[in-house]
């Protein structure tokens, strides 16, 4: 009897965890998501009438929103991915004594605020930064072009933030890499860029998946970027949540955290059976 | 159109008031997003005398907006208010932490909804968040003997539809919501809607994301009484600035920071607060400059209330804090700081003392005429409240 009952006694610290802070709220924001306000009410009264069509209003209303979120994050993640391959690959094979400067290098901007350096972003890509004059200067974009505000500013500023979550999983894989394998690979005749698609690239995989993943769902919940550094035009579905909540509008905005949970939920399965991993998950 | 002094007319001490103030909003724009509790302690100084409060003192707990208050750079204190704590023995603590109405309710509503202590004595809510906070009954009833220099509101202000008698709320400061222009990018300055969107403003145009005041010059521009606006007329107006905003028209709908915009060059022309652009305009040297629309503008207040979870002792000590800001010469001394509308009379006559030419400015203090113009949007039901919030959301792009 004890032998049978101390795996499930060690076990319940984590139980008890799970339920706190995950168990609990989910059910209270699934229990509110239904919610409709108290006719006659004030604006932060709500009662339970298990209104499932508010999901279907909220998306209706925000479908816009969904979509331009989960384009820009997977834009934001593959520009992440181009940016940290070839870094990390440098970092694990060619970085020689370096190797710790350079980590930390990577892990510096860390040590900032996440708000301040997205507002530095403002600054940089502002009317009066450093960029913008000398490319109108260069007539390369005209007078009325701005670069802040705009959708492309939004992407790059999470594929800036999110780099560090890319870069150190993927140089955990690369790293782990013995080097011995890609010298066979020469010695079998296996030029370069064979050498890469063959041997290097399917054994960092699991660095590929794990850094696509921890980029790509931040950023699809992401709002701060779209904040700073976006326009009316580029709003995210984080940002029409905020908005929502300090309404008060707790049922839509339930709702909607739900819907982005199961979208973010479905596109991670998909992508993790299609990339076949087993060692992520 | 509102007037203010030249910058190189300002005395000198107007001039360094406003030097400080414009250096602290700097490191503001620096540290955006993470709003500092700024509290009463000593500081190193020789020259500095701030006041300690004894440790048996009682506790004054404010919370108001961001640049809102006179204060000391040197010192790093805010005179008024060290002189009250120091003539009432209080610990004042005063915190710059509301920032935004909406947010700033989200915050403390479960605890009061509890009636638990939210952790402030004194807060202080624009007039519809106001009207909100006394219909959900979550303010103190004033003990107006406490509170002798109330009469010196002033006869606009003294009875608004929420608070008729002002029992439960006083004007901290107004806020005309008007046109602002950056004069080198648009010197034919902004004074119709249809300056604001002239086809050589596109892009570059940023909105308040108070719809109160955004959607209510549109609807002053079609003639609109903001005291008797419909729904439908509402709406409409809200349709009006999602075309703009889809357009392309609008670069950002915004609270505080489009004066961050307006300085970097990303916006040109802006619907904005007077005291903001009040600061731009001095600091830049006339780069910038602001108007009433021609078809009216608007204004608002903020309030000082005391949240029912204050304890009796923390009331009456609010009640005295509010008396004495209703001090002509407090008034005037707060005024020459922030630039917004002082809502006491006699502040006008203070200020002579301080500083003759802001006695003559009409951020400060509006002619009869500028105050025809400016209109107060009505008080809204709770179900007109979230629906035209929601409605306003949806144009704003979110």
């Amino acid at each position: 009897m004890k032998k049978i009952s101390t795996p499930y006694l060690l076990l319940l610290p984590g139980f008890a965890f799970l339920l706190t802070f995950f168990v609990f709220p989910i059910v209270s924001l699934a229990q509110v998501s239904t919610a409709t306000p108290v006719s006659g009410g004030d604006i932060d009264d709500f009662e339970q009438t298990f209104r499932f069509r508010n999901y279907l209003e909220a998306f209706l209303d925000s479908r816009e929103h969904f979509g331009r979120s989960i384009i820009y994050a997977l834009l934001a993640t593959l520009i992440a991915l181009l940016i940290s391959y070839p870094l990390a690959y440098a970092l694990a094979f060619k970085s020689g004594k370096y190797k710790n400067v350079l980590l930390v290098l990577v892990v510096a901007p860390f040590f900032t605020s996440f708000l301040l350096r997205t507002v530095a972003w403002k600054q940089i890509l502002g009317e009066e930064g450093f960029v913008v004059p000398p490319l109108r200067a260069l007539g390369l974009i005209s007078e009325s072009t701005t670069l802040t505000s705009t959708a492309g500013a939004v992407i790059l500023g999470m594929a800036y933030n999110f780099l560090p979550f890319m870069t150190l999983p993927l140089y955990a894989s690369i790293d782990r890499i013995d080097p011995r394998t890609l010298e066979a690979s020469g010695d079998l005749y296996a030029n370069g860029f064979t050498t890469f698609r063959k041997v290097t690239l399917p054994l960092s995989m699991p660095g590929v998946v794990a850094g696509t993943l921890l980029t790509f769902i931040p950023a699809a919940g992401d709002y701060v970027n779209a904040e700073l550094l976006g326009g009316p035009n580029n709003t995210m579905i984080g940002n029409v949540i905020q908005s929502r909540f300090l309404i008060p509008d707790y049922p839509t905005t339930s709702a909607l955290s739900f819907m982005l949970m199961a979208a973010i939920l479905i596109i991670v399965v998909v992508y993790i059976r299609k990339a076949g991993t087993d060692e992520v998950v | 159109m509102a007037k203010s002094p030249k910058s190189s007319a300002l005395s000198q001490e107007a001039r360094a008031i406003l030097n400080s103030k414009v250096s602290r909003r700097g490191v503001f724009a620096g540290a955006a997003g993470i709003a500092g509790a700024s509290m009463l302690t000593a500081c190193g100084g020789s020259s500095c005398d701030v006041y300690k409060a004894p440790a048996e003192a009682a506790t004054l707990r404010w919370g108001n907006w961001p640049l809102y208050l006179d204060y000391d750079e040197e010192c790093a204190y805010y005179p008024t208010l060290d002189k009250f704590s120091r003539e009432n023995i209080l610990n004042s603590q005063y915190f710059e932490d509301y920032n935004d109405n909406d947010e700033f309710f989200g915050k403390v509503q479960a605890q009061l909804k509890l009636k638990q202590d939210i952790g402030y004595d004194i807060v202080t809510p624009t007039d519809w968040m106001a009207a909100r906070w006394i219909r959900l009954g979550y303010t103190h009833k004033f003990d107006k003997t406490n509170i002798p220099n109330a009469g010196n509101i002033l006869d606009t202000l003294a009875s608004p539809s929420f608070d008729p008698t002002r029992e439960h709320s006083m004007t901290w400061q107004g806020i005309m919501g008007g046109f602002g222009w950056n004069t080198e990018k648009v010197p034919g300055g902004v004074r119709t809607l249809d300056d604001l969107f002239a086809p050589a403003n596109k892009g570059k145009i940023v909105v308040l994301s108070e719809m109160r005041d955004t959607i209510g010059i549109i609807l002053r521009s079609r003639g609109v009484d903001l005291q008797t606006v419909t729904e439908d007329q509402f709406m409409s107006a809200v349709e009006f600035l999602e075309q703009k905003v889809s357009d392309g028209w609008i670069r950002g709908v915004k609270g505080n920071e489009y004066a961050e915009d307006l300085k970097s060059g990303d916006a040109i022309a802006v619907i904005g607060w007077s005291g903001d652009m009040f600061i731009l305009k001095n600091d830049y040297e006339g780069k910038f400059d602001f108007a009433i629309p021609e078809s009216g503008g608007t204004i608002s207040g903020d309030n000082l209330m005391i949240p029912y979870t204050a304890t009796a002792e923390a009331k009456a000590n609010a009640e005295k804090l509010i008396n004495w800001y209703y001090d002509p010469a407090i008034a005037a001394e707060v005024a020459a700081y922030v630039n917004y509308v002082t809502p006491v009379k006699g502040a006008q006559a203070e200020m002579e003392k301080i500083d003759p030419d802001l006695a003559t400015s009409e951020f400060i203090f509006p002619t009869e005429k500028t105050m025809a113009n400016l209109s107060v949007f009505r008080s809204l039901t709770p179900t007109e409240e979230t629906s035209w919030s929601e409605a306003f959301l949806k144009a704003s792009g979110i």
